[in-house]
């Protein structure tokens, strides 16, 4: 039964009370109805005795107390999912954007979701070439992963994540892949970029759009990364595909957040970020991964633009938490010009480990890796000290590293924009690096991977 | 059954009216969904709850059952190789019946009930039994005999006790006392915020090894200990506890993933399985039990998970064994309460914590220890609690790392700088502490040589030594130090690198035997110490750095456990290397030709 009221009391930024509401429910779904007929979407944040506070997803503009209508639907944000969403563009809440037909539903499901069964989640192991050295070679992508990009104001993290779009592949395996692109709070400008090089790629078709812009409606952010969400997981665990979740920016998200957290007067967290940020983030990123016997997968890359490149800031700290690693843009880096400037000693990949090695990347991966690794941040730390005392004052074996850290940034880390490397070259390239460093440093190595690897003269 | 009203709603908090009579943290049913819920506040007729479940659709005037009882875990057969939620439903079971996803208003018995457990009787009947004593043993794993104890509170003269093939719910003893017949089952129930009964507390003096090198030698824990890790995201917290539950000489494990990823419990899950205990040879999922409420799941039930899962640890410590828990993150447990407390508009203390955050924090730590178990045959158990800590931008002045550093005695601080140089395990070895090193030093020095915690004072110092040093060098460059002080840099990385630096992923590295540990660390002061000597009797700093042995001994850590004595041959290589260096130089001098700095360098360049 539909219950429509005209009892609204109190109206503050996106909220609004109704009273003599009976039969609400939490979560529920209600509509209103302005004065002068304009349909706005809302839902209901909390049900106490007859008052409904209800939260509107396009904003209050337009709404007063007298003459707007409330109608309770009595069911939750569900939204029609289809395969052939695939090559559309739609709003923040899922209806179309680009004139097109609307989508004939295959089902509908509740954009909630409901969290994985931990038993039935498949160990992400499937190794992702992304072509870029900096990931595929130190901090390697897998399938089913959620690897966040922190970047920060000016720094090319679209470029970035375009460039993974456009060259990801599972080695050996041609299987059926699609994006899920979701822009919340982001200009035209960065939305028309990814749209652009979708374009050019020939990649449009595999994509679903999930368009909020910078001048749409901020509360619909809070629901837009839930629709993107949903029609991934029926277009990876129902059809099949091989889904790759991008998410931008997160920010804005979270900013949406703290707006409807202020509005309601909830005791602020850190920053005035609601207490509950990192429960709510996790709903939405721990809806990624696999499941045992479906074909099809989840792959995340939120970005998020980390305010004064502050790591710890509430957003990319509580992201960092849920994630499984972070890809760390550096400005530097990026200074130098090195492209992509990503930070290599900061980024991480947690599930790296089951993704490389013999039938997966190489064998010799992990110990090159954890090698390269230490080299460099050794040389990073000469370079510290020759700031202060002058190169001329390192030792022998510190001035080798020297070299070695500028090398690995120049050769290794930078790579065109368009460059797309196999993972045997990015090894092969790291051998290379590696042998201007003597041989009885190689701490990290195996004895036999040394000798094949190491003692091998380059072609 | 009684019921209530609801009239409030509000994400994971629900009131209703008509609860009198209700008493606090009483578990209550809400709605015709049967959604858990927990009563966290009363006021009049009033009652608040907290529900474990997601509470979308949920409105007021539906009904509110009340059950009077208080939330509970059932003990008995089956809970080890179990993976359980926060409230402990068998998880495994739940996607039998629901599929993929976590559904609402479940009601699984945890433990099952139609799995057969052969019942051995270790009293008579005609016995005079009381709360603890040992009825009898049901081989649970190949690794745990689950003993059955004669539950708190009740006692009696046994009428009947018999063998065989039993339910959990079957009864295979009765008791007689005071003329009234008590039967009981193989099943218990015991709420989970109470902690069980022991006799007596005593102080911990066993060291629980763990085969992390840093850990074992410098940051001991003991068992019936207390230790937290804290660090900023990435530092490798969850690692740190994934090697101690695998690796950890604790007769049980129970892990609990308290707010954390989903894909580390799946990790669990499929590793665990393959990895054989290092004692017996066994699979290692055959003495651990799991609790998972990955952060996605509902936030009420991440407050309840750490008590599931001491409850049941507690459970096996009277049984007599020492047993290890480890709780991933104890922070997300924390922020679980941080939000129900916001939602009960409660006065928010530090950061938005409730007041009570630092009471609740060592009220769960205090629930470790080495105890004398209630009841008969005498035995000990111990209950180790680790905890990870996950405090924002990694900042330790965070309210939860301050309590909880207020309680626990073992303190592994994780520094992002280590891990950014991928040194791992990140602990730091200047700020951590463990308050246990003298209570263990003896067992120590008894399970390895004797000099073992000297070794390690010597290390320890060696590196505080480097600490200081790097200061200097820093301002002023590595060329102003003496031989000597440029020696102590080198001896102190050869400790962090080719020691402290563990590699989890590594077949053979990744366990280290307290014997093979000292091995190690006695080499290397060994090493140094020869070194010292050789550049007291002349030998230039430059020949000493350039030897081989260096080489030799970062490889050590690959060796395995069986082929420990080749740490023995290392070292006497070690010996003749530097006879034959000193020798060299010596002849040098003797024969006095100039420039005999360059003579030695030819050598060394032969060798």
């Amino acid at each position: 039964m539909i219950k429509e009221y005209s009892s609204i009391s109190n109206v503050a930024g996106p909220l609004l009370l109704v009273e003599g509401v009976s039969g609400a429910k939490y979560e529920e779904l209600v509509e209103i109805y302005t004065g002068t007929g304009e349909k706005k979407r809302g839902r209901v944040l909390e049900v106490d005795r007859d008052k409904a506070l209800v939260q509107i997803f396009e904003g209050s503009t337009g709404i007063d107390v007298q003459n707007c209508r409330v109608r309770f639907l009595g069911k939750t944000l569900k939204i029609g999912v289809s395969a052939d969403m695939l090559g559309r563009i739609f709003d923040g809440l899922g209806s179309p954007k680009d004139g097109g037909p609307s989508i004939i539903a295959d089902a509908m499901i509740d954009v909630n979701g409901a969290p994985i069964n931990p038993t039935a989640r498949d160990y992400p192991n499937e190794f992702i070439q992304t072509g870029i050295s900096s990931i595929d070679g130190i901090n390697t992508l897998v399938r089913g992963q959620k690897l966040p990009i922190f970047s920060g104001s000016g720094l090319p993290h679209n470029k970035v994540a375009a460039q993974i779009v456009r060259q990801a592949k599972v080695l050996g395996k041609e299987q059926e892949f699609a994006v899920v692109f979701a822009a919340m709070g982001i200009t035209f400008e960065e939305a028309n970029f990814f749209i652009q090089d979708f374009k050019k790629s020939g990649a449009l078709e595999r994509v679903v759009l999930f368009l909020n812009l910078a001048d749409d409606p901020a509360i619909e952010r809070i629901s837009t990364p839930r629709v993107a969400f949903t029609v991934a997981e029926y277009l990876a665990f129902t059809k099949g595909l091989h889904i790759l979740v991008v998410l931008s920016d997160m920010t804005n998200y979270a900013e949406a957040l703290r707006e409807i957290s202020a509005a309601r007067k909830e005791i602020p967290g850190r920053r005035g970020y609601p207490g509950y940020l990192y429960t709510d983030l996790a709903s939405v990123y721990e809806r990624s991964g696999r499941i045992k016997g479906k074909k099809g997968s989840i792959t995340l890359i939120p970005i998020l633009s980390m305010p004064e490149d502050d790591k710890t800031h509430p957003i990319p700290d509580l992201t960092g938490y849920i994630t499984e690693g972070q890809i760390i843009l550096s400005r530097p880096l990026y200074r130098k010009k090195v492209s992509p400037p990503v930070d290599v000693q900061q980024s991480l990949s947690r599930l790296k480990d089951k993704g490389i090695g013999k039938g997966k990347t190489r064998e010799d991966h992990a110990d090159l890796f954890n090698q390269l690794i230490a080299c460099y941040a050794r040389g990073k730390e000469a370079a510290e000290l020759a700031v202060i005392l002058g190169e001329a004052a390192l030792s022998d074996v510190d001035k080798i590293y020297l070299k070695f850290s500028q090398e690995y940034e120049e050769r290794y880390v930078s790579q065109g924009e368009y460059e797309d490397r196999t993972i045997e070259q990015t090894l092969d390239l790291g051998w290379e690096l590696l042998r201007m460093v003597p041989r009885n440093e190689m701490k990290r190595i195996r004895d036999e991977y040394l000798v094949k690897y190491y003692d091998k003269k380059p072609k | 059954m009684r019921k209530g009203e609801i009239v409030k709603v509000s994400g994971p908090l629900v009131v209703a009216k008509g609860m009198t009579g209700s008493k606090m943290y009483d578990v209550v049913r809400v709605s015709e969904e049967r959604l858990v819920g927990e009563i966290v506040g009363l006021a009049g007729d009033l009652a608040s709850i907290q529900v474990y479940e997601d509470t979308s659709g949920i409105g007021p005037g539906e009904p509110m059952y009340i059950t009077d009882e208080p939330l509970i875990v059932e003990l008995g057969p089956g809970l080890i190789e179990s993976i359980f939620d926060g409230i402990q439903r068998p998880l495994d079971i739940i996607k039998e019946n629901t599929g993929d996803y976590i559904t609402r208003g479940i009601e699984i018995p945890a433990l099952e009930r139609d799995k057969k457990w052969h019942f051995k009787p270790v009293v008579k009947s005609g016995a005079e039994v009381d709360p603890g004593d040992v009825i009898g043993e049901v081989q649970e794993t190949k690794l745990v005999v689950h003993k059955i104890l004669v539950p708190p509170g009740v006692r009696g003269k046994i009428k009947s006790i018999k063998e065989g093939e039993f339910l959990v719910t079957d009864v295979v003893c009765t008791l007689e006392h005071e003329k009234e017949k008590v039967e009981m089952t193989m099943l218990q129930r015991w709420p989970v915020r109470i902690p069980r009964p022991y006799q007596e507390r005593l102080a911990p003096s066993l060291t629980l090894s763990t085969g992390q090198r840093v850990i074992d030698t410098f940051f001991p824990i003991a068992k019936g200990g207390t230790a937290c890790c804290p660090g900023p995201f990435g530092s490798g917290k969850t690692v740190i506890l994934h090697q101690f539950a695998k690796w950890a000489d604790a007769e049980i494990i129970v892990y609990i993933g308290c707010g954390e990823r989903g894909n580390e419990m799946t990790d669990v899950l499929l590793e665990f399985p393959k990895l054989k205990d290092p004692r017996s040879g066994e699979s290692l999922m055959k003495r651990t039990v799991l609790i998972a409420n990955t952060s996605n799941m509902p936030v009420a039930a991440r407050e309840a998970s750490v008590y599931t899962g001491i409850t049941i640890a507690e459970y096996f410590r009277d049984m007599g064994y020492s047993v290890a828990v480890m709780a991933d993150s104890t922070s997300r447990w924390a922020e679980a309460m941080r939000e129900i407390s916001g939602r009960l508009e409660e006065m928010p203390g530090e950061e938005g914590y409730p007041a009570y955050l630092a009471a609740r924090v060592s009220s769960f730590y205090e629930r470790a220890g080495r105890v004398k178990t209630l009841g008969k045959p005498a035995r000990e158990g111990a209950l180790t609690v680790v905890g990870a800590v996950s405090p924002p931008g990694g900042d330790l002045s965070d309210p939860v790392v301050q309590a909880t550093l207020r309680v626990v005695k073992v303190f592994w601080s994780l520094e992002d700088k280590l891990a950014y140089q991928r040194h791992f395990p990140a602990i730091s070895w200047l700020n951590s502490y463990s308050l246990y090193i003298d209570d263990v030093s003896d067992d120590l020095n008894k399970k390895t040589e004797k000099d073992f915690t000297n070794l390690s004072r010597e290390a320890m110092k060696l590196l505080e030594e480097e600490a200081e040093l790097q200061e200097i060098v820093r301002l002023i460059g590595v060329d102003a130090l003496s031989p000597e002080d440029r020696l102590v840099l080198e001896g102190a990385r050869s400790i962090r690198e080719d020691f402290l630096h563990q590699n989890a992923f590594h077949e053979i590295d990744t366990y280290a035997s307290l014997k093979k540990q000292h091995k190690m660390l006695a080499l290397c002061m060994f090493n140094y110490d020869k070194a010292r000597e050789a550049l007291k009797r002349g030998v230039a700093f430059d020949d000493i750095v350039k030897m081989d042995m260096w080489n030799k001994i970062a490889r050590m850590k690959y060796l395995e456990e069986s082929g420990m004595e080749k740490i023995d041959t290392i070292r006497d290589e070690v010996t003749a290397d530097f006879d034959r260096l000193i020798k060299g130089d010596a002849t040098d001098k003797e024969t006095g030709r100039q420039g005999d700095n360059e003579t030695t360098k030819r050598k060394g360049d032969e060798r």
